[in-house]
């Protein structure tokens, strides 16, 4: 009974640490459920998360500087060291260019607090949407470029996924425009993230 | 634990043997606790990677070069608009000439996912008495949403043609002459602004 009882707690303590924590992301969205099975790219994928008429947007990890750095230099407004490290370590944000600033001297709670970030605009007079999309593209492949010619067997060269991840309940045009600001950059491709269930329904 | 020892020092002579009893702990609780939390953290751990549904959109170029696309016979395309309060029209061929009438139906297996699995058959019949018919040929599906629909209500239109697997199904814009139909069905009420 003893070996037993110790064997349940190593396999517990085992599946705990392979437990990977959440990040805080900056809007909560209740996403709709398909039976789809395909599961998302672990790798290589942005994510667009859409609730309440805003949208979010978060890139891997790896080209979170680099986009920053170049949106930087299309919108004209500089970010100190610390600020790019800030950036980096944020799972998704949303903030119009101009508030970013503002936004990266808060601190962590203060960020993800729910009415601090009020969205990246997409409006056709504002899009800087499309420039975020198009500058992580650029940035992934120039990260990608950077690994093959460093050697690396397991870099291939392709383009950055984008995954919409929407709220069940948002009107369908606000996602159809989403769509449409992709389907701009020639990305007809994408994910639609949704949760498991059955055929039932 | 602490014993009170009180008739100790009586009846020196007798030979008393206090029965202790060993109190064992129970673990089968404990145990059973531990599983519970194992079980629970195999499948959390599993789901937590998210589904994704592949979703590719025609490419927006205006060109479309005619001549090289084939037409597709109106006997085998379907039109889905989806109106306001999860309510579905939906009809067969042209919307000035439909071949099905304008029919209404509901989200789900009893609703849509029948419509969709009989016209399915059909249009598989129809595509092969066509001299073009290519296998896989059949059922095409134009998905119109109104603005009063809601992303749910298009994702599950989508996992009925991952259900049902039509040739092939496109997301399309609604034309007013549409959301009329919708309207004089009860089906479709502008959302407020």
């Amino acid at each position: 009974m003893t070996a037993m009882c110790d064997v349940a707690f190593l396999l517990l303590s085992f599946f705990i640490m392979s437990a990977t924590a959440k990040q805080p992301e900056p809007k909560a969205v209740d996403i709709p459920a398909s039976t789809v099975i395909d599961k998302l790219p672990e790798e290589g994928v942005a994510v667009i998360t859409v609730g309440g008429e805003d949208v979010f947007f978060t890139m891997p990890v790896a080209i979170r500087e680099a986009t920053l750095k170049k949106m930087s230099a299309k919108y004209r407004i500089p970010f100190t060291a610390e600020e790019y490290k800030t950036f980096t370590s944020m799972e998704g944000f949303g903030m119009p260019m101009n508030q970013l600033n503002g936004l990266l001297k808060l601190d962590a709670a203060r960020r993800n607090a729910p009415e601090t970030q009020t969205g990246i605009p997409y409006d056709s007079v504002n899009n800087q949407l499309t420039d975020w999309v198009k500058e992580a593209r650029q940035a992934n492949k120039e990260w990608l470029n950077d690994r093959i010619a460093n050697g690396d067997e397991k870099a291939k060269l392709k383009d950055l996924d984008i995954a919409i991840k929407g709220d069940a309940k948002e009107n369908f045009m606000t996602v159809k425009k989403v769509i449409d600001i992709l389907q701009d950059q020639k990305k007809n491709k994408f994910y639609l993230v949704t949760n498991l269930r059955g055929e039932n329904f | 634990m602490a014993e009170l020892n009180t008739g100790g020092g009586d009846g020196g002579g007798k030979k008393v043997r206090s029965k202790k009893s060993n109190p064992g702990v129970d673990l089968t609780a404990m145990v059973d606790l531990a599983f519970l939390l194992i079980t629970f953290f195999m499948l959390t751990t599993s789901l937590a990677k998210k589904q994704a549904m592949e979703l590719a959109m025609p490419d927006k170029t205006p060109n479309i070069d005619k001549s090289k696309t084939t037409p597709i016979p109106q006997e085998r395309m379907m039109t889905v608009l989806i109106g306001a309060n999860n309510k579905i029209l939906w009809y067969m061929g042209k919307f000035e000439t439909p071949t099905i009438p304008p029919t209404e139906a509901g989200f789900g297996k009893g609703g849509i996912r029948k419509d969709l699995l009989k016209n399915v058959e059909v249009a598989k019949a129809y595509a092969k008495k066509e001299r073009t018919y290519k296998e896989g040929d059949g059922l095409v599906v134009n998905i119109k949403a109104s603005d009063a629909a809601s992303y749910k209500n298009v994702v599950d239109i989508l996992d009925e043609m991952a259900i049902t697997h039509p040739q092939l199904y496109a997301i399309g814009d609604i034309t007013l002459g549409e959301i009329d139909l919708l309207t004089k069905s009860g089906l479709y009420t502008a959302p407020a602004k």
